[in-house]
């Protein structure tokens, strides 16, 4: 049986575990720019430091580190260090030529660690999920306040930018999570270039996506409330429907419920460690994080549960540890309807 | 979060460079601002869904289209609505799709240049996320017949849902509205093939909807738009129902079905409907009498009042206009043989029309209550007349029914039942009104002394669903076997089934759900099929006391004590709570209720005159946003009035004493040295089992055991509103009489609101003083709350009692309490305050028999009485 016919078959038995995040724990290790250079770009004309998707090439052991860690305390899924490797985003370093580069070899880390995983625990088998992150350009936000018709990039550029990070990762991974959307334009400009992938590989794999919800007005950055940005999202027919990032559990909670309530597949949340402190820090801690995702399981909004900024294995542990045992959401069936939408849902009924 | 949903989309037009000049102009000259604000004014007309078309010899459409696209998306006023992105050239859709977030519907994709082509578009579609309008177009062009129209859309279906996978719900079909009364004979049919269609494809195609360009069928009519918007109504009238479910539309220009003259809508509907070979001529003989261009209002106006005094008095009536109709009454009056005449012919004529109108949801109940002031108004002049012939002849009185109507013993609501009255007069039924607060002995008396034909019995606090019992226990015991019918916020079917028939045997009780039903109830047991209609309702309600009993015994409650050990547990040892600024209590007179006005809330106030939806989208309903919009105008026109003109005097009582809680009680003290209890306060416990962890309430729950505090307070906003109550009544205007109680309750409530702000922020304090929006004040967003004795959290309205004597009786607050603990003026609020911050509103529930013995110990209460009290929530 495959990797992910086996999770297909854990999905209906219990609330299964991704991740926490990357960004906080390779903080945590206080690289220098010497470090993110390595020797590849030992002569990089421009500054490197901070490009974490980088370290995927020039420090290989960091992450595949990390990914370990939350592997050995309970993850089920460990999203691959590309949130970055695109060229789009790798433009920023002038690395935009070596963006596949970093994603092909970030997808390889994390396939390498998750199969010796697997072979460990047969019985847990741990999948990997190739993170398509959303990029430092919009597609529905003008950056120039005097021209609000202005776009700094097209959709067809950004169609082309995640096809080809996509096609990079995807003989590595077991499927895709398009996440972080605060732009709905670029989630859908994902989900075409993903489309485009599985009809040049000839196959599909397994599609992820997850919303962030900006601030307590419930709305995505693009404006959007959570009905519609998943009525916006619905035709990628995804494995899974999420929301992460920006906000903490207790803030996040309304939109989990209510993507639980309106979605027909998985729902998944991975919400940060609380709300950033005076210094910009997460320091939730992973008791009081773990006992707010629990109540989620406890009233059935979620399948799958992680951690965003500042989650760290312990919190991930300790979420594992809370819902072990859990029965997962069962994804209601919605009639079918005409649903169309702008920042808002709206359906034909009757 | 509400999900916008709707029966019939109206797509604006005004941003489609065909169907508007304007919008052409601006865009060709690049003025994009302004082609953005025709864009904002469609939405906020009710456009639910805005159509834009770029398509145009002058214009760019690739460019234009996504220039404006990305400029809507920085307007969220626009782009809070779906988007349907119109062309007929595939690139300029395409190039669309790639500007908006949201799903918006591709308008649209067709099979004329073939399958291949067609399937490559809609896979297209589909990886845009997109739904599609198809249009019923193929590689032999246009469809104009029937089965022609069908043919192509099946097919398209079956192609869409088989071979592109295309979810059936996500295609709208369009089968072609084309020009009808061309004067080409084969154009004849084309509105009534297109129904045809509709029809099959709804039949056949499951979950498909249909779509159409309005404006084409009236395409021989250009420049004649009063021609043209009657095309238009009477198409969709037809349309509709035959399954169309959305259209290109200019809804603000949309006429009325019924407001079309009769003359013209008969040849129209000759036209759409095909009905007669010399259709065509006939309406082209009168479209010129009706080019009235954009005055129509005027030229109706002037219209009504040249046709017949039947004509003129049926009008006023329908449009509920008072104006001329003393004159036409006494013109009317003048031509008849006898008083009686004009009653029994134009006016109940007039008011029949109202009624079917009614009866077939195309007008709504605040125009119904308009017709009746005309109505009551024509009547009253003729009454002299008749009072005088009947004197003089010794005749004896006509009405279709007499029905006696009250609200009973220690209620002194009457909004809903001053509603049913007057639809009731408005059918021709005479009613005897009792008004409020009416004993059962009064109320068998008069139903004797006028030989009504049923008494109707109305009330919204709980206590009165006792007070109906036993009046209907007294109808039995003096014999009597008229119809008792049941109405009321607090009544219901199933009450009905389970206490209040079993106390009639002898006659019918029956639960009116509204006023709309009233009339077809009344009519009925009036009628021939009364002996069925009984006995149908009858059955019914033994099966609802049937369900009733196996649900009781259904639902596990917890014994009290089990109950009280999963109370609701705050850590007060981390608590301290917040202290009032004064203790005792201070009196408002004379509140300033323009203070109070931005605090109402609306909704309640539509679903009083049985509009129902949320404000302020009601007011752009499909249905009735124009009755809506037409009543909420009156309501601030008449608002104005009570506050500039102090029509009631508005007054507030608030008071604060050292509280704690003493298990499911709350001890009162009269100051800080917390001695002697000035009194207790008594709460109730939910005894229902609860699902994992959650507590099993009572309000005392929110109370620390020690050093804390509670509040309460009594508003009022209907000091005097009686004395204009009566005089509206006087004058016969139901209308204005309603519409002012409506108001003075949303006072009251508004005023509630407002105090409790206040005391939150300056009073108890505890509350910073950043603005929370009123919708967050509806939605009850703030710490704290204020529950009211009678209501869900403390069901008992015995507790008013000593609520009103912390307060200071009725010389603080102005409110007098019945025996029944309703509070007059009806116009008034009363409530405690707690500021936990969380403590929260929930249900009692109902309550099992022991802690109902406990209540009635600790409230030194005998049981019976407080079972009595208590009767709605028992368990048993």
């Amino acid at each position: 049986m495959s990797i992910w016919k086996k999770i297909e078959l854990s999905m209906r038995e219990r609330v299964l575990i991704l991740d926490g995040a990357m960004g906080t724990m390779l903080q945590g290790l206080k690289l220098t720019e010497d470090d993110f250079r390595g020797q590849k770009f030992a002569q990089w004309p421009s500054p490197v430091q901070g490009n974490n998707d980088l370290l995927s090439i020039t420090k290989p052991e960091a992450i595949r580190a990390v990914h370990d860690q939350f592997f050995r305390v309970g993850a089920d899924f460990i999203e691959t260090n590309t949130f970055n490797a695109n060229s789009i985003s790798q433009a920023d370093y002038g690395l935009q030529d070596h963006a596949d580069d970093i994603a092909m070899a970030a997808a390889k880390i994390a396939r390498e660690i998750a199969d010796e995983w697997t072979a460990k625990t047969p019985e847990k088998p741990r999948a990997v999920l190739g993170a398509l992150g959303p990029l430092s350009k919009t597609l529905s936000l003008s950056p120039k306040v005097e021209d609000p018709g202005y776009r700094a990039v097209s959709f067809d550029e950004v169609v082309e930018a995640y096809r080809s990070q996509a096609l990079a990762m995807f003989d590595h991974i077991d499927g895709f999570l398009i996440e972080t959307v605060f732009d709905t334009l670029n989630c859908k400009a994902a989900i075409y270039a993903v489309k485009d992938v599985f009809s040049t590989k000839g196959h599909e794999i397994p599609l992820l996506i997850s919303g962030t919800i900006t601030d307590k007005s419930g709305r995505t950055l693009s404006g959007q409330t959570t009905e519609a940005f998943w009525t916006s999202i619905a035709h990628a027919k995804p494995f899974a429907v999420g929301l992460n990032c920006a906000l903490g559990a207790e803030e996040l909670r309304p939109y989990v419920q209510a993507l639980s309530k309106i979605s027909d597949t998985y729902v998944m949340a991975y919400p940060n460690a609380g709300l950033p402190n005076a210094f910009g820090e997460y320091d939730q801690d992973a008791d009081e994080m773990a006992g707010l995702v629990k109540e989620w399981a406890d009233e059935g909004f979620v399948n799958i549960l992680g951690g965003c900024c500042g989650s760290t294995p312990e919190h991930i542990q300790m979420i594992a540890d809370a819902v072990e045992g859990m029965a997962p959401r069962n994804p209601p069936k919605i009639e079918p309807a005409l649903r169309l939408s702008g920042l808002e849902p709206f359906a034909l009924t009757g | 979060m509400t999900i916008q949903t709707a029966n019939f989309i109206n797509i604006g037009e005004r941003t489609n460079v065909a169907g508007s000049a304007k919008f052409k102009r601006l865009v060709v000259d690049r003025e994009f601002g302004e082609a953005l604000t025709i864009a904002r004014q469609q939405v906020e007309n009710g456009a639910q869904i805005i159509d834009i078309n770029m398509d145009d010899g002058l214009i760019d459409g690739v460019e234009a289209m996504q220039t404006f696209l990305n400029l809507i998306a920085s307007e969220p006023d626009i782009c809070k609505v779906p988007i349907m992105i119109d062309s007929s050239k595939w690139e300029v859709i395409e190039a669309g799709l790639k500007c908006v977030q949201g799903k918006s519907v591709v308008n649209s994709i067709s099979l004329k240049e073939g399958e291949e082509a067609f399937l490559a578009q809609a896979r297209k579609v589909r990886q845009y996320g997109a739904a599609t309008v198809i249009m019923a177009f193929d590689e032999n062009g246009q469809a104009e017949t029937a089965d022609h129209k069908f043919e192509i859309c099946k097919r398209a279906y079956d192609l869409l849902t088989k071979e592109v996978n295309f979810p059936p719900e996500d295609i709208i079909f369009d089968p072609n509205i084309f020009a009808v009364a061309t004067g080409i004979e084969e154009h004849n049919n084309y509105a009534v093939a297109f129904f045809e269609a509709c029809k099959r494809i709804k039949a056949e195609l499951p979950y498909a909807r249909i779509s159409g360009g309005l404006s084409n069928v009236s395409f021989a009519f250009r420049g004649n738009n009063v021609l043209r918007e009657a095309m238009h109504s009477v198409f969709l009238y037809h349309a509709i129902p035959a399954g169309l479910d959305m259209a290109i539309v200019n809804a603000g220009q949309l006429t009325i079905y019924d407001d079309i003259p009769a003359e013209l809508r008969e040849c129209v509907e000759d036209v759409i409907l095909n009905r007669r070979d010399d259709a065509t001529d006939r309406l082209l003989d009168v479209a010129d009498k009706y080019r009235g261009g954009k005055r129509r209002a005027k030229v109706e106006d002037k219209e009504w009042r040249s046709g017949t005094v039947s004509e003129r008095l049926s009008y006023a009536l329908v449009r509920g206009i008072t104006k001329h109709i003393l004159d036409d009454t006494e013109e009317a009056r003048l031509a008849a043989k006898r008083p009686l005449h004009v009653i029994e012919g134009p006016l109940m004529d007039g008011m029949n029309v109202v009624g079917d109108l009614f009866g077939a949801g195309k007008m709504f109940l605040p125009q119904v209550v308009k017709s009746a002031r005309v109505m009551k108004q024509a009547v009253a002049h003729l009454m002299p007349f008749m009072d005088a012939e009947k004197e003089a002849m010794g005749m004896a009185d006509i009405s279709n029914g007499r029905i006696v109507m009250a609200t009973v013993k220690g209620d002194v609501h009457d909004i809903g039942k001053n509603i049913v009255g007057v639809v009731l007069q408005c059918n021709g039924y005479e009613i005897i009104d009792l008004g409020v607060m009416v004993p059962a002995e009064k109320i068998l008396a008069a139903a004797v002394e006028h030989k009504a034909d049923m008494i109707g019995l109305s009330g919204l606090i709980t206590p009165s669903l006792d007070e109906m019992v036993y009046i209907a226990s007294e109808m039995q015991r003096v014999g009597m076997d008229m119809p008792l019918l049941i109405g009321g916020a607090t009544t219901s079917k199933i009450h009905t089934a389970v206490k209040i028939e079993p106390a009639y045997e002898d006659g019918p009780s029956i639960y009116v759900a509204d006023a709309s039903r009233a009339v077809g109830v009344v009519s009925t047991l009036l009628g021939e099929k009364k002996d069925e209609f009984t006995q149908d309702i009858r059955a019914q309600y033994v099966k609802s006391r049937e369900a009733h009993l196996r649900g009781q015994t259904k639902k596990k409650r917890l014994s009290l004590v089990a109950a009280r050990a999963n109370k609701y547990q705050l850590d007060w040892e981390n608590y301290t709570p917040p202290k009032p600024t004064f203790l005792g209590t201070k009196t408002f007179k004379d509140y300033d209720l323009s203070l109070v006005r931005p605090y109402i809330d609306w909704t309640p106030f539509f679903a009083t005159w049985e509009l129902k939806g949320r404000f302020p989208a009601i007011l752009d309903n499909n249905l009735y946003g124009e009755a809506a919009r037409d009543l909420y105008k009156d309501a601030q026109a008449m608002l104005d009035k009570i506050i500039a003109g102090k029509w009631v005097r508005a007054q507030a009582t608030i008071g604060f004493w050292p509280a704690a809680k003493m298990g499911d009680d709350i001890q009162i003290f009269e100051d800080e040295t917390r001695k002697e209890p000035l009194t207790v306060l008594h709460t109730l416990r939910q005894q229902i089992e609860k699902k994992s962890g959650k507590p099993n309430f009572a309000i005392s729950d929110f109370v620390a055991p020690a050093q804390d505090y509670v509040g309460g307070f009594c508003v009022t906003a209907g000091l005097d509103e009686e004395g204009r109550v009566q005089k509206y009544k006087d004058d016969k205007d139901d209308y204005n009489a309603i519409l002012f109680q409506a108001l003075t309750d949303r006072l009251a409530e508004a005023m509630a609101e407002h105090m409790h702000e206040r005391v939150r922020r300056e009073f108890w304090g505890y509350e910073s003083s950043e603005r929370v929006s009123s919708e967050d004040l509806i939605a009850e967003k703030y710490a704290g709350i204020r529950p009211a004795p009678g209501y869900p959290a403390q069901p008992d309205h015995t507790e008013k009692t000593a609520l009103f004597e912390l307060l200071g009786g009725e010389e603080a607050t102005a409110v007098h309490l019945t025996e029944s603990f309703a509070m007059l003026p009806a116009s008034s609020v009363s409530g405690l305050y707690f500021s936990h911050p969380d403590s929260l509103y929930f249900g009692v529930g109902k309550i099992e028999k022991d802690q109902v013995k406990d209540y009635a110990k600790r409230k030194n209460m005998e049981l019976r009485t407080a079972e009595r009290w208590l009767a709605p929530i028992l368990n048993y």
